[in-house]
């Protein structure tokens, strides 16, 4: 009922800035519902800002990269590299004599960086447990969702260069 | 000494404090549905942009609507 006992027409500076304690922590219904529709538009942008998003992040082109020193990394061994920009760390494991595979080394749980087992074989993420497959980037246990982004890689005169990212969204 | 507030003022105070409730309403909506669309964004899902785009848009017009409406019936109640 305090609503209707306020006198409106003072301007809404002196209602909010009042010189009165009590005046000053007195919210109108008024006032609260324009917080809400505000919270509502910031809803409404937060949407479109996804949306923009999405249509300018369809069609990535990545560069191709080569990878410094995979040549002189052990069978079993990891390299770390940076793709497709120096701000994604990524993780090269050589599987075997000519057999390469990365990821990108961001769990999609939680963005912790996954480190290579060699005693399981997988890719493990030390925070919440998360193991991915080395075979393929599959989930194999914890609470990661999604597979990790694959490094699409190529032999390009004696060279390993990495040429792209596979997102897959199936775990 | 408080006035006390005419039976049409409190007609009104109920329709106000109905409207914040469907605007809290739709604001749990809006909420859910731009947590669920960054969840498929992030997943590789970029179909489900637009269609929660547009539906938030709608919540924001009700919303806005319902506030204008809450506006002028305060106003109405404060002038009696």
């Amino acid at each position: 009922m305090k609503l209707f006992c306020r006198p409106s027409s003072e301007p809404l500076w002196h209602e909010e800035f009042s010189v009165f304690a009590a005046d000053e922590r007195y919210v109108s219904r008024r006032q609260f519902s324009k917080f809400l529709v505000l919270t509502s538009l910031a809803m409404f942008v937060g949407n479109l800002w996804i949306l923009v998003r999405s249509w300018f992040s369809r069609h990535p082109v990545y560069p191709v990269a080569r990878i410094e020193g995979a040549a002189e990394t052990p069978v079993g061994g990891v390299k770390l590299f940076a793709y497709p920009d120096s701000g994604e760390q990524c993780i090269l494991v050589r599987t075997g004599e000519n057999d390469y595979v990365a990821y990108s080394q961001k769990c999609t749980h939680l963005s912790c960086a996954v480190f290579y087992s060699r005693e399981k074989n997988r890719l493990e993420c030390p925070c919440h447990n998360g193991a991915f497959s080395i075979r393929n980037g599959s989930v194999l246990q914890g609470p990661p969702r999604r597979p990790l982004p694959r490094i699409t890689l190529e032999q390009r005169g004696g060279e390993l260069v990495a040429t792209g990212i596979q997102i897959r969204t199936e775990a | 000494m408080r006035q006390q507030p005419t039976p049409s003022q409190k007609r009104g105070l109920t329709a106000i404090d109905g409207a914040m409730a469907l605007i809290v309403l739709l604001l749990i909506v809006q909420i859910w549905l731009i947590t669920a669309t960054l969840e498929t964004y992030l997943a590789g899902y970029h179909e489900t942009a637009l269609p929660a785009a547009i539906v938030s848009g709608i919540i924001f017009v009700a919303c806005a609507g319902l506030y204008l409406f809450i506006d002028r019936l305060d106003s109405e109640a404060r002038s009696e």
